[in-house]
Formats: C-alpha cells, sequence, structure tokens
C-alpha cells in the first residue's frame, strides 16, 4: 500500500473517532487546522531541508483573506477557502522568490523577516481590525445550501477539506516531483548536475507549502470565528516549528502529532488552575510560554528526530535490515 | 514633499539616529556571535530586555543606580550569556545550524514569559541619570541630553568593538576563528574559551543596548521580540558577519527610517524590511558581504 494511502487510512480513522471520545467539536476543530498547518510547513521544511520562519505570513494571511470575504462579502464558505489558498499561493510566490535565491540561515532570515514585513502590514491595513482582528466570523453555507451552523456539520467539512489536503501534499512527495525534493535536499550541486532546474523546484514546493499554510489559516479562521494579529506573527511560525520538530520533522505523520500535543498542552495549562507542588502554589494558566520554551530546548538537546521520528528509528532498531535513516535536516 | 519644514525633517533623522544605534548595537553583537560561533542568536532580543529589567530591578531592590548598572548589567548578563554557551549550545556544535537558532528561539520564550508572567505586558518606567536631565537646543529642535548621550555611547562603543576586531591580536585571532577555527585551534589558541567570551561580548552588548534603552522606552517583556526581528534584517542587509557592515547599516536604517516617518508615516514600520528586499534582489550577499 502506498504510504499517502495509508496515512489517509490512519488520519481517517482517528478523525471517525475522535468525537466519540467527547472532547470539544472546537477544540477538534482546532486540532485539524493546526495540524493542516504543520503538514504544510513540514511539507517544505522536512522535504527541501530549508527552514522557514515565515509561516505564520500565509496562515495568518489566509485566515484573515477568509474572514473579511466570509463576513463582509458573505461568500459561500467553499469559495472562502478558496481564496485563502489562493492568498496564501500568492504570498508563497513573492516571499518564496526572494528567499530561495538563499540558502541556510539566510534562507531563513529572509522569511522572518518578509513574513515581519506582511505582520507590519496587518498591524495598519484597514481590514484586519488591528488588536481586535476580525471577530465572530460566519461559518457561512456549504454549495449555498448547507448550513454549517452546526459543530458536527462543520466538523466534517473540515476534515474532508484538511485530509484530502494533507494526503495531496504525500502524494505529491511519492510522485517524481518528491523525489527530486529530497534529492536536492541531499545532495544539490548532484541535483543540478543532472540537469534540473532547482530554484524552480524550490519555489514550487514553497508555493505549494505556502498556499496549504493559508488553506490551514481560512479552516481556522471559519471554525473559531476569529483571526487576529497572533496569527501572523513570528512566534507562529516558531508555534509550527515546533509542532513539527515535537512530532518529528520530515516524517509523514509526525507534524500532525506534534500539533496535537501543542495545542493540547496550550488548552490544558491555559485551563488549569493553581496546582500545589510542595509548598509552592504553581499556577500554570500564566506560564504556558514558559512551558513551550522549555520543551522547545529539550526537543532540540535531547530528541531531534521528535516523538514519531523515535518510534521510527526504534521500529528500525528491532528490524536491523530495515531501510537507512535519512537525515531529518540536511547536515550543513 | 518640498513643502516639509526642515526642522520636522531633521528631528527626525535624529530621532532616527537615536534607533539606529539600538539597530547597530544589537547587529553587531548578532553579527560578533554569528563571526564565530555560526548561530543565529534568536535570545538576543530576550537578552536585551533582561539588560533594561537587570537595570530596572537593580534600582529597585538593590538601589543601584544607572552609572553602576551601565559598567555591572552588561558583565552578569554577559556571564550568564557564557553560561547558556557552556551548558546548552556547545552541545550543538556540529549539528546544522537550524539547531541552535531553535535552541535560542526556545530560550527567548523562557526568558520573555518568565518576565510576562511576573510582571505582565505592561510598561515599568525607569528614571534615567539626573545628571543627564535637561535639553539640548540643536536649533532646529530640543533634545533630551540622555539620548545625545546614548548616540555618544553606542557609536563610542560600536568603535571600540570594531577597533578589538580589526586592529589588535585578539581581534585576529578571532577573525582567523571565523575562517577557519580547527586550524586556529592547532596553532595552540584557545578556541572553544574564545567562543565562549566571544558569545558573552554579544550578550553583554545587547544587555548595554537595554540598559541605555531602559530610560527612553518602557521596560517590558516583549520590548525586544520585534527589535531583534529589525536587527536581523540590518544583519541580512549588511551582509552576515561584516562587523562594520551591521554597524553602518544599523545606523543608516534608523536614519532612513525616521525619513520615511516625514514622507509617508504608513510605511515607517516597513521601511527597513522593504530595503532589504530591494538589497537582496541587487546584492544577495548584503552590502558589505562576500558572496559565499
Amino acid at each position: 500500500m502506498r504510504q499517502s494511502t495509508l496515512l489517509l487510512l490512519v488520519l481517517g480513522i482517528a478523525a471517525l473517532l475522535a468525537p466519540l471520545t467527547g472532547l470539544y467539536t472546537l477544540f477538534l476543530l482546532k486540532c485539524v487546522a493546526f495540524a493542516l498547518f504543520a503538514a504544510a510547513f513540514n511539507f517544505f521544511t522536512g522535504n527541501v531541508g530549508l527552514l522557514s520562519i515565515g509561516h505564520a505570513a500565509f496562515f495568518g494571511m489566509g485566515a484573515y483573506a477568509a474572514g473579511h470575504v466570509a463576513k463582509e462579502w458573505g461568500v459561500p464558505t467553499e469559495l472562502t477557502l478558496v481564496i485563502s489558498l489562493g492568498v496564501g499561493a500568492g504570498l508563497g510566490i513573492i516571499i518564496g522568490g526572494m528567499a530561495i535565491r538563499r540558502q541556510g540561515i539566510y534562507f531563513a532570515m529572509i522569511t522572518l523577516a518578509m513574513a515581519q514585513m506582511i505582520y507590519f502590514f496587518c498591524v495598519q491595513a484597514p481590514f484586519t481590525g488591528a488588536e481586535d482582528g476580525l471577530q465572530r466570523i460566519p461559518r457561512g453555507t456549504l454549495f449555498g445550501t448547507l448550513s454549517l451552523a452546526d459543530d458536527m456539520t462543520l466538523y466534517a467539512l473540515v476534515v474532508v477539506v484538511a485530509l484530502a489536503a494533507i494526503w495531496g501534499l504525500q502524494r505529491v512527495m511519492e510522485a517524481p516531483f518528491g523525489h527530486v525534493l529530497l534529492a536536492i535536499r541531499d545532495n544539490e550541486a548532484r541535483a543540478i548536475s543532472l540537469g534540473y532546474d532547482v530554484k524552480a523546484y524550490k519555489l514550487s514546493a514553497f508555493v505549494l507549502s505556502a498556499s496549504v499554510a493559508g488553506l490551514a489559516g481560512g479552516l481556522k479562521a471559519i471554525t473559531l470565528g476569529l483571526a487576529s494579529l497572533p496569527d501572523v506573527h513570528w512566534t507562529m511560525s516558531g508555534t509550527v516549528i515546533l509542532m513539527c520538530l515535537l512530532g518529528g520533522l520530515g516524517t509523514s505523520l509526525g507534524p500532525i502529532v506534534g500539533a496535537i500535543i501543542v495545542i493540547t498542552l496550550e488548552s490544558k495549562l491555559a485551563s488549569m488552575g493553581a496546582i500545589q507542588i510542595g509548598p509552592l502554589a504553581v499556577d500554570f494558566s500564566t506560564k504556558v510560554p514558559i512551558v513551550i520554551g522549555l520543551i522547545f530546548m529539550s526537543c532540540v538537546l535531547l530528541f531531534r528526530k521528535g516523538v514519531v521520528g523515535e518510534l521510527i528509528s526504534a521500529f528500525e532498531r528491532l528490524r536491523p535490515r530495515g531501510r537507512t535513516e535519512r537525515p531529518l535536516v540536511r547536515a550543513s | 514633499m518640498l513643502d516639509i519644514p526642515l526642522p520636522v525633517l531633521l528631528g527626525q533623522v535624529t530621532i532616527g539616529l537615536v534607533n539606529g544605534c539600538f539597530y547597530a548595537m544589537l547587529s553587531l553583537g548578532l553579527a560578533v556571535i554569528f563571526g564565530l560561533l555560526n548561530v543565529i542568536n534568536f535570545s538576543h532580543g530576550a537578552v536585551y530586555m533582561l539588560g533594561a529589567f537587570a537595570a530596572y530591578l537593580g534600582s529597585r531592590w538593590l538601589g543601584i543606580n544607572y552609572w553602576i548598572a551601565l559598567f555591572i548589567v552588561p558583565v552578569v548578563v554577559g556571564a550568564f550569556g557564557m553560561l547558556v554557551e557552556r551548558l546548552l549550545l556547545r552541545r550543538l556544535t556540529g549539528l546544522d545550524h537550524l539547531y541552535s537558532l531553535l535552541l535560542t528561539f526556545g530560550l527567548a520564550l523562557v526568558l520573555e514569559g518568565i518576565f510576562l508572567d511576573i510582571y505582565g505586558s505592561a510598561g515599568q518606567s525607569y528614571n534615567g541619570p539626573p545628571q543627564l536631565d535637561g535639553l539640548v537646543d540643536l536649533g532646529f529642535m530640543r533634545l533630551p541630553l540622555y539620548r545625545v548621550w546614548v548616540v555618544a555611547v553606542s557609536l563610542a562603543v560600536c568603535v571600540g568593538i570594531w577597533l578589538l576586531i580589526e586592529r589588535t591580536s585578539l581581534g585576529a585571532y578571532l577573525r582567523a576563528g571565523t575562517e577557519n577555527a580547527r586550524l586556529v585551534q592547532a596553532l595552540g589558541i584557545n578556541v572553544p574559551l574564545m567562543i565562549t567570551l566571544t558569545y558573552g561580548l554579544g550578550v553583554g552588548l545587547a544587555a548595554l543596548a537595554g540598559v541605555l534603552a531602559a530610560p527612553i522606552y518602557q521596560v517590558q517583556p516583549l520590548m525586544g521580540s520585534n527589535l531583534l526581528i529589525i536587527a536581523f534584517a540590518v544583519v541580512v542587509i549588511g551582509g552576515l558577519g561584516s562587523t562594520l557592515g551591521a554597524i553602518l547599516t544599523g545606523l543608516g536604517l534608523g536614519i532612513i527610517e525616521g525619513l520615511s516617518k516625514v514622507f509617508y508615516p504608513e510605511i515607517s514600520s516597513t521601511t527597513v524590511f522593504i530595503i532589504m528586499a530591494l538589497v537582496l534582489l541587487v546584492r544577495p550577499a548584503g552590502l558589505f558581504g562576500r558572496e559565499a
């Protein structure tokens, strides 16, 4: 069975079972939107080996675009999502076209700075609602008939869209295009000498990743009814990096697992009251950034392969004749 | 464009120069650290904030005045930086530099998170030294004496660091280490110690900038967060690893940003990034960088 089919099956079953756990549907919706965002980020950074610190721009602008067209123009939901995908793609062409000219650290810093430019644009632009953001974004109707006001109907739509996108990204990696990407990551000089237009491949991958990130932003805006400045801020780019790193950068399931862990942790910590630890009462609800930062540091120092990556290597150690492991991020 | 009075123009240029001094000091530290360690120090903004808070807390708890803080805070925070380098960053040598970037990113979250938890996002005000109260009449505007002092100190420090790197034997080791650390080590120079000291120097510079900034801007946990990204852009424009590039670009961008406030205020916060994009299109290695 193809890995993409397997992934689709696993995620499909998980998405079907999730509502049975009794978790809030809104929480699940948030998990799905961020899982898609993490998968989009991983598609580029995990497979091309260049770190983007600018993906919040695509996510946030996707969310703003979706919020604006849904709220102000009453655009049907399916078109709203297409628009957020398009916004992500358009921005991806601009930022990617600029950043792809450079390698390694330069690439990371250019994406970061360009995304910050988008952030300042959003702070001042009239349609973003500044500090308040866009609130109470309507969920709208699907194909003009089916109302999405019901949580479960919306959940079904979001899951179908997200799974289709995640499957699509995985399928692209199995196609010749994806193999060329891996070849570029592992040995760019050789890929060039084989006649591949390396820049065009990198840019296509970046734009694809950016458009799916935009779509994820659109899903987030529709499901939570909110698009605001934190969505575009560079800390959001950091969060998505953390999700992928924690779950396993470069693996197909890792980013999704990582996203679910981070979202769960954030919401659990935020809702947790003061906890008695020895003589001290510690209130964790105000300490989310500290905990996230500590996890980040321990991920980098102790398990760089992430949860899924570590599991895969443990599995392969049991099977001595398994595939050789490939580096998650290209060594310089 | 011509109906803008000259005093307004000069006024904004002066204010831009003050901002440019902070850009220059932060970018210089980033450039020095990057040059020798190949580390993109994401905690640089948090360390700048730490410097400002150290000055504020020092005066509140220990009664340390501004002048003492100006010397002690960079040393203390720099020592903290050396500890971070020794205990954490060193474990990542030889790995892709993305990992050290992510480590310092996590550290920045922790540092800012701790201060956010204790002090919230509201700003604390810190009084500058009474000796520097008052205004200087520049003819076209009255500038607080303190800002003149900030410009003087940061220019002196930047020139001093530049001379240290370009004109002393210690600086020569440093530059040699940037080129080829293993070879320098083979010549009997203690490169690991040099790396620790360099990181301490960069962090100390950021902390010094924090102390200088404390009386001008509000002391608050996220004060370094957005400044950091500007400093990154400055380093990219100047050319990674170029000390002179970082200093000149920092000052220049501050002034250009000030000017853009006169001509088109809406664009002022994005000026730096637009310039970065333009520079990258024309000179991908940055203004003072060498193409790798």
